[in-house]
């Protein structure tokens, strides 16, 4: 997974609250088998009419944000589907930050495996950077944000501070592939599995494998 | 003092470190569309399946619904992605039910009807409805692919706990209403956000007089309130659901196993961090308007106006709903013409759901004009219906009976609606495009969609005699 140190880039609002995932990413997009080449399906109801033709008023068809890599959005973004194929489309499109009042919970997690932060700030701090976002670009407004001080550098020259938890940080700012990590604890899963076959005997006839 | 979440959750904790603990978890349900990029994974760092014996795969979100399926599926891509999750199976070792087995069905309707899914269990699988199996007092919740990779590798996933959260309804639900009804009516009065970071434990008469199919239809929505699980704590209901299925213990180990799901319930004085009060006897059945799940109203509503919102947010939210739904202000819900009828999915696919809507078009035929598919949530739902004959009461109605699977739910098989097309629908979303680009979704209950299909608006199902028919489902 790659590391996520610190970004400067451009960001892009989108100040709508319970922005789902059928929206970030359709179910149509789904099909594929691999985790790439997702961004062209990205939020295409909005991007598109019910023709195909691209929306004016969307801010990813806009060419001030083109490449933008942060994200500012609504309380609630990424709710609903637990498709990961989310974040992987998001990512697909350049964004690697997410800025909102709040996440839902698989969304979060799953930004995580992908090198994608997500940064939870008060709604009206949210606002006020979207609102940047949205007249800033015009001077090549750039927002930097730094992991590793927490804290987000307007085009403007403010500073945000941010908080994120502990762990999420520290995965992030390493890049690890924490399936090595629980595989290391090989020992304590199997103790966990004896202990527990022992504690609920029972189990011994029922069958998970009831295929 | 614990919760029936805090005890779920302590009883899986392998190793801990302050808030960060890896958590066991005892079954993992696997489809096609969230997993070939996991088993991908495995395949390229050299990783096995830990335990094949604690995973079952089933293909069911793009499983074309048509009885022709057996012969061929159209869809290329569909296709691709149900031969690389049999052959993802094949080469773990990972027991795998194939389209044209009987059992085959919604992950969510099967686990339970196979015995897989019992009290007690940690429950994963790469899909968010997984919480529809806290009916049964298990902790279950969806994962993203990255994180059914890590589960298949090491049956183990990284978490931080949630916190507790009880939606309570001490009187009983009043007789025409469903579990349908007060599932759309929690999410309306939660909200989509109002239960992120926690889990919902679902406590009082309202739901614990509800059969087990019922509580999975309340338990499948709290991801709609936000939340990461719902829960309802194992009582006679459910030890009288598991007896005797494919995966439940025998004999003696069953008493013994009853025993000790019985101790799983929250204890008397245990505190939530959250709790959410709801009276039953208020209820009616209900219906969306908009394009959040919380946009739900009662049947005798009418379209809201979005200056009415005091919050901004919400505002524009409606506003856009009301644009894509192609509705006005004011407009009584009860009548708004619908084309389509949606009866299935993992909220409302299970054999009372078909009771529920055949109760209300045996002997009726459904609205000119009007098209409705009937999609068994299992092929075992399915085989019952046929014996108690509902099969032929759909289609005396007019209504299409189809294969098992997730259909118009999602759209990702060829069931999807036409831009522009309004359907009443049992599922569980209304996202904009959900059940196909520009298709607008009116969720209901089976009772409701039936009701709808058979004067092509939505109706107050209430007006229909048949309401003592059916039980709460
Ligand atoms: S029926 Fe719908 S909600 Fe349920 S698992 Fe299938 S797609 Fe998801």
């Amino acid at each position: 997974m790659e590391k996520f140190l610190s970004l400067t880039a451009v960001a892009v609002p989108l100040p709508m609250i319970n922005v789902d995932t059928d929206i970030i990413i359709p179910a149509r997009a789904l099909k594929t088998t691999a985790r790439d080449g997702l961004g062209t399906l990205a939020f295409h109801a909005l991007r598109f009419d019910g023709e195909g033709n691209a929306r004016e008023v969307c801010v990813f068809n806009q060419a001030r944000y083109r490449g933008a890599g942060i994200l500012i959005a609504g309380a609630n973004f990424g709710c609903g589907s637990s498709r990961e194929h989310a974040a992987w489309a998001l990512r697909d499109m350049g964004v690697r930050c997410v800025i909102a009042p709040s996440f839902a919970d698989i969304f979060a997690s799953n930004c995580v495996k992908n090198g994608l932060l997500c940064v939870t700030l008060p709604q009206a701090t949210v606002d006020a950077l979207a609102r940047l976002a949205a007249e800033g670009n015009t001077a090549g407004g750039l927002f930097t944000v730094d992991l590793e001080r927490q804290c987000i550098t307007t085009p403007d020259g403010g500073v945000v501070p941010f908080a994120v938890d502990a762990a999420k940080r520290g995965k992030l700012m390493a890049g690890l592939d924490d399936i090595g990590a629980t595989l290391a604890r090989a020992g304590e899963i199997e103790a966990f599995e004896q202990r527990r076959g022992r504690a609920e005997p029972w189990r011994a006839s029922a069958r998970l494998d009831v295929v | 003092m614990k919760t029936l979440y805090d005890k779920l959750w302590d009883r899986h904790v392998v190793w801990a470190d302050g808030a960060e603990a890896l958590l066991y978890i005892d079954l993992h349900l696997v489809h096609e569309v969230t997993s070939p990029q996991a088993f991908a994974g495995l395949r390229g760092a050299g990783r096995p399946v830990r335990a094949p014996s604690r995973t079952l795969a089933v293909p069911d979100h793009n499983v074309p619904t048509t009885p022709d399926r057996s012969h061929a599926i159209k869809d290329a891509e569909g296709r691709r992605q149900l031969e690389a999750l049999a052959a993802n199976c094949r080469e773990f070792g990972v027991p795998y039910i194939p389209m044209d087995d009987m059992r085959q069905g919604i992950v969510h309707v099967i686990g339970p009807e196979l015995g897989a899914t019992m009290p007690g269990m940690t429950i994963v699988c790469g899909d968010s409805h997984t919480s529809t199996h806290g009916a049964f007092g298990a902790l279950a919740f969806g994962i993203g692919t990255s994180e059914v990779e890590h589960v298949l590798a090491t049956q183990c996933l990284p978490m931080r706990k949630s916190l507790n959260m009880a939606v309570i309804a001490e009187d009983p639900l009043p007789p025409g209403l469903t579990a349908k009804d007060l599932a759309l009516a929690v999410t309306a009065k939660v909200g989509a956000a109002g239960g992120v970071g926690h889990v919902i434990e679902y406590r009082g008469a309202a739901f614990t007089g509800l059969s087990m199919e019922g509580r999975m239809t309340v338990c499948n929505m709290a991801i709609e309130a936000g939340a990461r699980a719902g829960l309802m704590a194992p009582d006679e209901t459910t030890f009288a659901y598991v007896h005797g299925r494919a995966g439940a213990p025998r004999g003696a180990d069953f008493d013994r196993a009853v025993e000790d799901w019985r101790s799983l319930a929250t204890d008397a004085g245990a505190a939530y961090d959250k709790e959410v009060v709801l009276t039953a006897a208020d209820l009616a059945p209900q219906v969306t308007w908009g394009t959040s799940p919380e946009d739900a109203l009662p049947i005798t509503g009418r379209v809201p106006d979005p200056d009415s919102f005091a919050d901004p947010d919400k505002r524009a939210a409606a506003k856009a709903s009301l644009d894509y739904m192609g509705l006005t202000p004011g407009t009584p819900l009860n009548g708004i013409v619908i084309d389509k009828v949606f009866l299935g999915s993992c909220t409302n696919g299970r054999i009372e759901d078909l009771r529920a809507a055949a109760a209300v078009l045996r002997g009726r035929k459904i609205a000119a004009g009007v098209g409705m598919l009937v999609v068994p949530g299992s092929g075992q739902v399915k085989a019952a219906a046929e014996r108690e004959g509902l099969d032929a009461v759909f289609r005396a109605a007019g209504a299409e009976w189809r294969e098992p699977g997730c259909s118009m739910c999602l759209g990702m098989n060829p069931d999807v609606l036409k831009p522009g097309e309004r359907c009443a629908a049992t599922s569980n979303r209304n996202f904009v495009g959900r059940q196909g680009p520009g298709g607008r979704t009116h969720l209901v209950s089976p009772a409701m969609a039936a009701a709808a299909a058979l004067t092509g608006r939505l109706t107050d199902v209430r007006k229909f005699t048949q309401v003592h028919e059916w039980k709460n489902s």
